[in-house]
């Protein structure tokens, strides 16, 4: 089917062949041990210093639910919490950390069971394409916990710091409105 | 006669789910985080992958020093045109005179034809190594003067010619301008958008021997398939694209950039899976965006309103490396009868990347103008913007005097009017007040053509009783995990979650883009086909069987549902198709339903969403295919901040049968909220004196974010369109964000009395 | 994206120790501003240390108001003394950023924030703050975020701030020790510094010297103040304008005023100005007007941000208006 049409038919499999490849290259000697507790797990990492708290659960630690959208603070995809509290981690430094309780979507569900901003989020069609649900989730989660945010106005303001491309604002505020009322 | 058709078309159990308000079936798993995008696939010893950019917007690379960086711990390989393999012109007679997107192979010479372009891929073992070296790659370039100002582009520029169809004329427009009462000519601008998914394109890409698998963000897994193979010059066979979720994409995942290759050559090089993400800074030049418009438009009405004359010129742009239309007066010659209308189109090359299809090309951009420049005709003629649309309703299509399929336009216009409360609209720009705010209604109409590409779809039914239905088709948070499953299970008669619906795989049956608003048009039907076949051939199996209740019926006096096939007549004669399967001693039984055409008409998919050829119209050689819809949309503005609050927006949409209402709903949210971003807040600028992307990054483009969304209500004026597929649904992915910039544009005349013609309207425009 | 060593010190002193011992080490606490830098290569520290666990209090003394440096910006937003006594201040935090950056920047970090221009935030334009006389592309570039006061033929950015721009009016003091042991107060007007010919320099701390309190005068009549940002969303969006104002009216009469503006100028802009032309005039939208316009004159446009002006002033007074209002 796709036979070319030019005389010339350039295979990258002739080109490039395999045992070619590098070897292994040169690992870096500026690591340091970084000891990090994500979802009540202990792990004990070796990491330069300057990989993030977001690179690290997503490309160290296998957590991917954690997302990547800007990687500059500037979309709230990654956010998870810190302590109870809501930050972004494309911005803070995984070795910053240590010693501090880190919550990411992985480990809000307990024993299978949802947590209810996870139903909810469910329910009211919290979401489209599901990049940013994970941070919108922990957002909410911790916006609760804030207690900042009683009106329709306010719960907006205050969730402000997640960008959803796909629009799915509504289903979202819905969401915490109904979470909201529940755990008051 | 649509009775009739439903009475004959819609002939199984397909009342049961479909339509209904199901929760995504993919929703456990993009709330726990377990959604596996492309980014996310753990691979056994992964590197990863970096991109090059030209600094330059046109040039020569005269120098590339990676000694630097080569130096640095990890990294494993660096490919530039220096050493990167020669690959094959996507270009071909083949596929219908090339593939759509960006035909530009990356890596092939040292010419920089646009900022950004992608000049070489460093590989290391780790994201910080990669993305450390690539900082120190010192490139030397030979620089030429840019073209990238879009006047002076028109003027002494290549041009790129989409074509006759995008130049249609018919009356005489001069006469009609004559005839007419009153007139307006104004000009309207929109600026250069980016889609801005919040997952940003990823490939990994993982070779065994002379095979490549590529997880691929994409919208299109099969044409993603095609071009890899081309490029890298493969057997299509040996390439597989797997893309289960897609983190977003709105156009900019839908063709072919450069970045998968580069990933599939960088695994090769280094004989290692690479995962390749672009960063947020590189979606600004790497994949496409919505190009520059300047739109003159001419309009005549006479004494009662009737239009006379539409003229519509597009003044637009595209790369030198890739060619696109923004075909901004297609809707222009189909929306309102019109017995003079002249439709242009003028693209210029400039060094720019490649725009592409954007939430709505043409639609979106087009709708913009010609909606804002009915409403200022409506206004200088006196009549309610509403009812001048009502009095130019096209009946039959204006240019081809078909018929529409399924066209209920007025009752979106009167539902949403009366639940908007438009009655209560004083016309007088700056009249209506709540305290120091204006408040401003304005509305528009919306459109957006249907769409119905071939498609296969395969359905296996299990001996355990699960039922596995698939297409390589794609869910780009659109719903079409749970619209396939509930049709899958309405066909079939089961529960939800006996049915598993398989997608993103070029493994599984062919499908299209998941462009054009098309998805749910075309898979459907083979979806539903493709599970009456499977168990169809159930039913011969039994009739065949003298061990079954039901040998030696026939296959007509059969049914089935809830997982049993059964006696139409007499439902207690029959056996579950556990029965039939364990009898037979069989794992499972298939039916795969192809494309009918596979052959000529096949090949045309690539011509028919190829960039700047958008139909006309989608459907049958007898009918005129379009969805419609109504806006309205309040405004408040506090006239010292200046800072355009959408308060309120209620649509009526005219989409056929909808498939899912809750998913249906979220995609008209959604579609409006891209447009009210386009209204208000998003551009891309470039640098005046190096024509380089100078805004790239999310907190200087802005997107809508929670602060500035409105209360929004959604009505579904419902008519299954039985022309379009025989489920009767339409698309639904676009056309929320046709005419949505209009309505909110004129609502802030309605507020201020003032006409920004040049969006996006931010508090300086309203000085 | 230079890659760097990393340390959590120990005491003030350890942090201050360490990063006075090497020219291209920085105190890193919230980081917001930092990595978002670091990662487009605008920073390049060889050592971070790191002074975030260090205590962060909010204490009350004869009146003045004492913030920690590494208090977060949510800490102080929500503190029952900032919401009550300094209503701007408050108001001016949660207008900036998001929850999450909130939750993680501070004081001391807010004072350091950088600024918003796009050609500095790309390594691959000339910059006069990045590299010493390579030039300002801003100047006839994309200015539209740019300053109109404060500005040099060096450089033109806006000082990015809300939190800066409500503490200018309060007159607030920055508390700093320096490698030697010894420590000053600065006064907020004069910790930033406008770019003149060194627009590299950006504030008045030594390398080493570390910011360990900003305090803000008692200044009862404060609680009568307001914050007004315009930007082009309605959050998450740095101001194209802003005004912070406090108000003490006696009967008709103003008898005190603090005037800042953010969005405006190289620095937090206040407006003595403004001030002057409030202090003694009637309470009232013509004297609202009248002080709006003292604090816009002199002010320098460029292409695309002359809006600017007109902007400025009507939010001003929309502010000082609101404030009016109030009680």
């Amino acid at each position: 089917m796709s036979t070319p049409d030019s005389n010339r038919h350039f295979s990258i499999l002739d080109q490039m062949p395999i045992a070619e490849a590098p070897n292994a290259s040169l690992g870096s000697d500026r690591t340091i041990a970084v000891k990090l507790k994500v979802n009540e797990t202990e792990h004990e990492l070796q990491l330069e210093p300057c990989v993030t708290l977001l690179d690290t659960l997503r490309e160290y630690l296998g957590l991917t639910g954690t997302k990547k959208g800007c990687d500059h603070g500037q979309c709230g995809a990654c956010t998870v919490l810190v302590e109870g509290e809501r930050v972004v981690s494309c911005l803070s430094l995984a070795a910053a950390h240590q010693g501090e309780e880190i919550t990411t979507i992985e480990g809000l569900a307990k024993d299978n069971k949802l947590h209810p901003m996870q139903s909810a989020f469910i329910k009211h069609d919290g979401f489209q394409c599901g990049y940013c649900t994970p941070g919108q989730i922990m957002s909410a989660v911790g916006l609760i916990a804030e207690g900042q945010a009683q009106t329709d106005g306010e719960i907006k303001e205050l969730m402000s710091g997640n960008i959803c491309r796909c629009g799915a604002y509504l289903g979202i505020l819905s969401a915490i409105k109904e979470v909201k009322e529940v755990t008051a | 006669m649509v009775t009739e058709m439903t009475s004959t078309q819609d002939r199984t159990n397909i009342q049961a789910k479909t339509g209904k308000n199901i929760d995504r079936v993919d929703g456990r798993l993009k709330v726990t985080g377990e959604a596996c995008y492309s980014a996310e696939f753990p691979l056994e010893g992964i590197a990863h992958g970096y991109i090059i950019q030209s600094t330059i917007a046109k040039g020569t690379i005269e120098a590339i020093d990676t000694s630097q960086a080569e130096q640095l711990p990890g990294v494993l390989a660096i490919l530039t045109h220096q050493n990167a393999p020669k690959l094959n012109s996507l270009k071909s007679k083949n596929f219908g005179g090339g593939y759509p997107g960006e035909n530009f192979l990356p890596l092939q010479d040292n010419q920089v034809h646009f900022d950004g372009q992608h000049i070489g891929i460093v590989v290391a073992e780790t994201y910080e190594q990669a993305r450390l070296a690539a900082s120190l790659i010192e490139i030397n370039y030979d620089e030429a003067e840019p073209m990238f100002d879009l006047e002076q582009a028109l003027e002494q520029s290549e041009r790129y010619d989409p074509g006759e169809r995008l130049q249609p004329s018919w009356g005489d427009i001069e006469g009609g301008l004559q005839q007419a009462a009153v007139t307006i000519e104004e000009t309207y601008t929109t600026p250069l958008e980016h889609h801005n998914p919040m997952e940003t394109s990823a490939t990994t890409a993982e070779w065994h021997d002379d095979e490549l698998t590529v997880y691929d963000s994409t919208q299109w897994v099969m044409g993603t398939r095609g071009m890899i193979a081309r490029g890298l010059g493969l057997p299509e066979e040996k390439v597989r694209v797997i893309s289960h979720f897609v983190g977003g994409g709105f156009g900019c995942k839908g063709f072919f950039w450069t970045h998968p290759l580069l990933a599939a050559i960088a695994a090769r090089k280094v004989n290692r899976p690479v995962r390749l993400m672009l960063t947020r800074q590189q979606m600004f030049s790497s994949c496409g965006h919505r190009p520059r418009t300047v739109q003159k438009i001419t309009l005549g009405a006479d004494n009662e309103g009737k239009l006379t004359a539409i003229r519509h010129h597009t003044d637009t742009e595209t790369s030198f490396v890739g060619d696109h239309a923004e075909p901004c007066g297609n809707i222009t010659k189909m929306l309102y009868a019109c017995p003079n209308m002249e439709i242009k189109h003028q693209i210029a090359r400039t060094n720019t990347g490649t725009p592409t299809p954007m939430r709505g090309p043409g639609e979106t951009s087009g709708t913009y103008a010609l909606e804002a420049a009915l409403d200022e005709l409506a206004v200088k003629a006196g009549i309610d913007p509403m009812e001048f649309r009502i009095i130019n309703h096209a009946d039959r299509h204006p240019q081809s005097d078909k018929p529409w399929s399924s066209k209920h336009l007025i009752e979106c216009y009167q539902r949403a009017a009366d639940a908007f409360g438009w009655q209560n609209r004083d016309p007088r720009p700056g009249s209506m007040r709540e305290g120091d705010d204006l408040i401003g209604w304005g509305m528009a109409t919306a459109t957006y053509p249907g769409y119905r590409f071939p498609t296969a779809a395969k359905a296996q039914i299990l001996a355990n009783g699960k039922v596995i239905v698939s297409s390589a088709t794609h869910d780009l948070g659109t719903g079409t995990y749970t619209i396939m499953t509930q049709i899958a299970a309405d066909t079939l008669g089961l529960p939800i979650e006996r049915v598993k619906f398989e997608l993103g795989d070029s493994k599984l049956p062919i499908a299209s883009v998941s462009g054009g608003s098309s998805t749910a048009a075309s898979v459907s039907p083979a979806v539903r086909s493709a599970c009456e076949a499977a168990c169809f051939k159930l039913i011969e199996m039994a009739i065949a069987d003298n061990e079954s209740p039901l040998h030696d019926y026939q296959a007509e006096e059969i049914t089935t549902e809830a997982g049993r096939i059964f006696v139409k007549e007499s439902p207690e004669i029959g056996e579950t198709y556990e029965a039939v399967l364990q009898r037979h001693n069989l794992p499972l039984v298939e039916a795969e339903i192809s494309p009918q055409d596979k052959g000529s008409r096949y090949k045309s998919i690539a011509a028919r969403t190829k960039p700047g050829i958008v139909e006309d119209e989608g459907g049958s050689d007898e009918f005129a295919i379009h969805s419609f819809g109504a806006h309205f949309v309040e405004v408040r503005i506090n006239p010292r901040r200046n800072q355009v609050k959408v308060s309120r927006v209620v649509g009526a949409f005219d989409v056929g049968r909808i498939l899912n209402q809750k998913t249906a709903r979220s995609q008209i949210y959604g579609g409006t909220i891209f447009g009210i971003g386009m209204a208000l807040m998003e551009e891309t600028l470039l640098d005046p004196h190096s024509g380089r992307v100078i805004i790239h990054n999310l907190a200087d483009y802005h997107v809508p974010i929670q602060a500035d969304i409105p209360e929004m209500e959604t009505i579904f004026v419902e008519y299954p369109d039985y022309h379009l597929n025989p489920l009767g649904a339409r698309g639904i992915g676009e056309i929320a964000t046709a005419g949505i910039a209009a309505a909110v544009v004129n609502a802030i005349y309605h507020a201020t009395g003032k006409r920004v013609r040049d969006l996006p309207i931010t508090p300086d425009k309203l000085l | 994206m230079k890659h760097f060593t990393y340390e959590r010190a120990s005491d003030r002193t350890d942090a201050i120790t360490q990063v006075a011992a090497n020219p291209q080490a920085k105190f890193i606490a919230g980081g917001t501003n930092f990595m978002d830098m670091w990662k487009e290569g605008v920073e390049t520290p060889e050592r971070l240390i790191d002074i975030r666990k260090f205590p962060g209090e909010i204490t009350v003394t004869d009146g003045t108001l004492r913030l920690d440096a590494t208090t977060t910006n949510s800490q102080v937003a929500y503190h029952s003394q900032v919401r009550d006594r300094y209503p701007v201040l408050s108001e001016a935090i949660l207008a900036g950023a998001s929850p999450q950056l909130r939750n993680m920047a501070t004081t001391g970090g807010n004072l350091m924030q950088r600024n918003r221009c796009s050609y500095f935030h790309d390594v691959s334009y000339p910059c006069n703050k990045r590299v010493p006389n390579s030039g300002c592309p801003a100047i006839e570039g994309i200015n539209r975020m740019h300053a109109i006061f404060g500005t040099s033929d060096r450089c033109i950015a806006a000082h990015p701030s809300d939190m800066c721009v409500a503490l200018a009016a309060l007159g607030a003091v920055v508390q700093t020790r320096k490698p030697d042991g010894e420590t000053r107060n600065i006064a907020f007007k004069d910790f930033h510094l406008l770019p003149g010919d060194t627009p590299h320099i950006e504030t008045a701390l030594e390398h080493g010297e570390l910011i360990e309190a900003v305090e803000i005068p008692p200044l009862p009549w404060a609680k009568r103040s307001h914050y007004l940002k315009v930007r082009d969303r309605h959050s998450y969006a740095y101001a194209l304008v802003s005004a912070a104002v406090a108000l003490e009216i006696e009967g008709d009469k103003i008898v005190n005023a603090r005037v800042a503006m953010g969005g405006v100028g190289t620095k937090p802009w206040r407006s003595p100005e403004a001030e002057n032309a409030l202090i003694g005039a009637k309470n009232n939208e013509e004297s609202f007007i009248a002080a709006a316009s003292a604090a816009l004159e002199g002010a320098k446009p460029y292409q695309y941000n002359v809006f600017k002006i007109e902007l400025a002033q009507s939010t001003l007074v929309q502010a000082l208006l609101t404030v009016n209002s109030e009680q």
